[in-house]
């Protein structure tokens, strides 16, 4: 019973030694959906939390939550944060979209940054990356690649941003090589390597040679490394550790410098719900070092796609382009704007399967 | 069903490496919840076996070793959920609970040095010409040794709990630990040596998956797993057969399902009429054997429903559908709450196979 108490009393102290110390300094939370250590998505943004203490030093002190279930779960744990006394907090997955929402009505003085969704308010941001220009370049360097013609697509969630990611790697996949198809398998989690390692099996028991996952872990990098003569692309993170092969290529998520960006705001009282959606040109996309067993001039070919994009010269999606049940979509010239992309629900023309719903 | 695209061999092969890491937990915890005792922690030691043997594994180049050192690490793990629930009284749910959260953090940081690094390969088991029988080789003669020994310990587990004196000291325990205290059996002793081998088994579970199934280290790579293993051990009402049957049929599902999505394979309607025939034939005959004379009613919806499956097959004759893959992916969980359903609305053996001290605390003075 004493040291229940005694326990009890140094929670309550330590609790606020820490609020005491919090009060002058800028705290920023992150809710991950995964372990920052799966060297891929989370990994990432906590690749950005560290910028910003890099950035800011003593003036800021940085929580963070790791493997937080999207759904009910997250308003517990945002709830908590906010209590906690956090000025700012990125909510870093799709899933936290409406937990978000409903706990900054709670607390209006604590300013929220959500990843990937839609719905703001007066205290809530949301931020995204524009993934599929990034996907428009591994897609062309998947069609390049492929000799079977098939190519493998672990996708997690049927949700707009999935869907546009297997949209313009397919669109562009084709376009390099007119005869390959997609397998696109749903494993619905962003994050369970086994789950992730036995499709990515699936696939390469098909005959499928090229695989691109959107989910978070490196366990299809690992499989098809097993497997030999399979190639991959980095997802989220460089996965630079299965270069040169099977990884040949992958699309990295670079959010130090808007994390840096949004924390000051807050430092310095100019902080405003603003819509960010970011593409390879300011950076917020990369594409990880291409390795040497894509031909010099499938390389070349990509980068020039990179560049195009950059530049705003090229849109992926670009018409003449028509939905999968051969309706029209984009006419010739034409580019989708970003509300259609933001709320992507179709496949486009030629791809097999449906969108679950 | 156009499954053509899918080899089947190929595919119960994949069902017995992905249904090991949960078999081997779920056997492991039998044994426990055999003993009385409720750990919730399997997560926790499945995880950390994951990062033991992987850890030993990288550093001595022997699989094997590797493979030791989870069981040993898992086994380490649980006594601390042992010597807290056994001595110190403990609740045995917060505790398992407690020993999960406290296993992903402690893997996470054993983990720290051992990320992005590549195990040492562990080959198959050499049946020589065995393997190269067509399918049968494939299904069962090529497989690493892991999936052997976990078939193996099922039947181990088994005999020891139906044969064995030490099994029906187990079993005692776990049934009521008052008369087995009173008759001088170590109620503690024997609790303990029941959670070490939960652990040691949920240890091999965790390895399976670091060094053979996914092969790597990342952090929380059990992603719910140990969760699996506990409801298997609930599904298979305490009995070892069941515990293959259930780990089998959720690791089956996982895959077939994933697979039938990379063949993009279709569904037949006429299949849901084939169904419905059959529950109409089975329900007859297990009316007719069961001694009891029908109730008209009955008979009439037995005729109805083959009737209806007969009718609707010959409708929707060689209409392919896409498969629904969630509702696949949902299949296993409806499966386990309606055996969960069914075993607690039976008043028959299977209800009361939970053994009865399942849970409760024990101290030899009360």
């Amino acid at each position: 019973m004493h040291v229940t108490k005694l326990l009890a009393g140094a929670t309550v102290a330590l609790g606020l030694a820490t609020a005491a110390v919090a009060a002058d300094k800028t705290k920023v939370g992150f809710i991950y959906v995964g372990p920052i250590g799966d060297l891929g998505w989370s990994y990432e943004h906590n690749e950005g939390r560290l910028a910003v203490e890099e950035a800011y030093g003593d003036k800021v002190e940085t929580v963070y939550q790791e493997s937080v279930p999207e759904g009910a779960d997250a308003e517990r744990a945002l709830t908590q944060m906010a209590l906690q006394g956090a000025d700012i907090i990125f909510t870093t997955s799709f899933g936290y979209m409406d937990p978000t929402i409903n706990v900054a009505e709670k607390f209006p003085n604590v300013v929220f940054e959500h990843a990937t969704g839609y719905k703001r308010a007066d205290n809530v941001s949301t931020y995204s990356a524009r993934f599929y220009e990034g996907r428009a370049v591994i897609g062309h360097i998947a069609g390049k690649m492929t000799k079977s013609n098939k190519i493998g697509y672990i996708a997690s969630f049927p949700i707009p941003e999935v869907i546009r990611g297997i949209n313009s790697a397919y669109i562009h996949a084709r376009k390099a090589n007119p005869d390959v198809e997609f397998s696109v398998v749903w494993v619905y989690t962003w994050f369970d390597p086994a789950k992730e390692g036995d499709a990515a099996k699936a696939l390469i028991d098909q005959g499928i040679d090229v695989i691109m996952q959107h989910t978070d872990s490196t366990a299809p990098q690992a499989v098809a490394k097993d497997a030999g003569g399979v190639y991959t692309f980095g997802q989220a993170s460089d996965m630079a550790a299965y270069a040169p092969m099977p990884r040949i290529s992958s699309i990295i998520d670079n959010w130090a410098p808007y994390y840096v960006t949004r924390v000051g705001a807050v430092m310095d009282g100019t902080w405003q719900s603003v819509d960010t959606w970011d593409g390879i040109a300011p950076g917020m996309v990369k594409i990880g070092e291409m390795s040497d067993v894509i031909p010099e001039d499938v390389r070349a070919e990509a980068m020039a796609i990179s560049d195009s994009i950059a530049s705003g010269e090229y849109h992926p999606f670009t018409g003449p382009l028509n939905k999968q049940d051969g309706g029209a979509w984009l006419a010739e010239g034409e580019t989708a704007d970003d509300g259609t992309l933001a709320g992507m629900n179709f496949y486009v023309e030629g791809l097999t399967g449906s969108v679950p719903n | 069903m156009d499954l053509s695209a899918i080899n089947p061999a190929v595919l119960i092969a994949s069902l017995m490496v992905a249904a090991t890491p949960i078999l081997l937990a779920a056997l492991g915890e039998l044994v426990v919840e055999k003993s009385g005792v409720l750990n919730l922690g399997v997560e926790g030691m499945m995880i950390t076996g994951a990062v033991c043997g992987y850890a030993v594994a990288v550093s001595t180049g022997s699989p094997a070793l590797g493979f030791v050192g989870a069981a040993l690490g898992g086994a380490l793990m649980s006594m601390v959920f042992g010597i807290l629930t056994q001595y110190f009284m403990s609740n045995q749910v917060a505790t398992g609970l407690a020993l999960t959260l406290f296993g992903l953090g402690l893997s996470a940081l054993i983990g720290q040095g051992y990320l992005q690094l590549r195990p040492p390969p562990v080959g198959e088991v050499n049946f020589g010409p065995l393997a190269d029988i067509p399918a049968l080789g494939t299904i069962f003669f090529q497989h690493d040794a892991m999936v052997y020994l976990s078939l193996a310990l099922v039947g181990a587990v088994w005999a020891f709990l139906k044969f064995s004196r030490w099994g029906l000291i187990l079993r005692a325990v776990g049934e009521s630990h008052d008369a087995a205290h009173a008759l001088g059996y170590k109620v503690i002793h024997v609790r303990l040596m029941a959670i070490a081998f939960g652990g040691a088994c949920a240890g091999l579970g965790g390895a399976y998956l670091s060094l053979i199934r996914v092969p790597q280290w990342t952090e929380g790579m059990t992603a719910g797993a140990g969760w699996i293993a506990l409801a298997i051990v609930v599904f298979a009402s305490w009995k070892p057969v069941w515990i293959l049957v259930g780990a089998y049929l959720f690791g089956g599902i996982t895959v077939l399902q994933l697979n039938l999505q990379a063949a993009g394979a279709m569904f037949p309607l006429a299949a849901i009429g084939w169904i419905l025939v059959g529950l109409g034939l089975i329900d007859a005959l297990v009316q007719h054997f069961s001694g009891k004379n029908p109730s008209i009613l009955r008979i009439v919806f037995d005729i109805c429903l083959v009737a209806l499956g007969i009718f609707g097959t010959w409708w929707v004759h060689g209409t392919l559908v896409p498969f629904k893959i969630e509702y696949l992916s949902m299949s296993p969980y409806l499966i386990t709450i309606l055996v969960l359903v069914i075993m607690s609305s039976g008043r028959g053996r299977a209800a009361l196979s939970a053994p009865a001290a399942l849970g409760k605390p024990f101290h030899a003075s009360s």
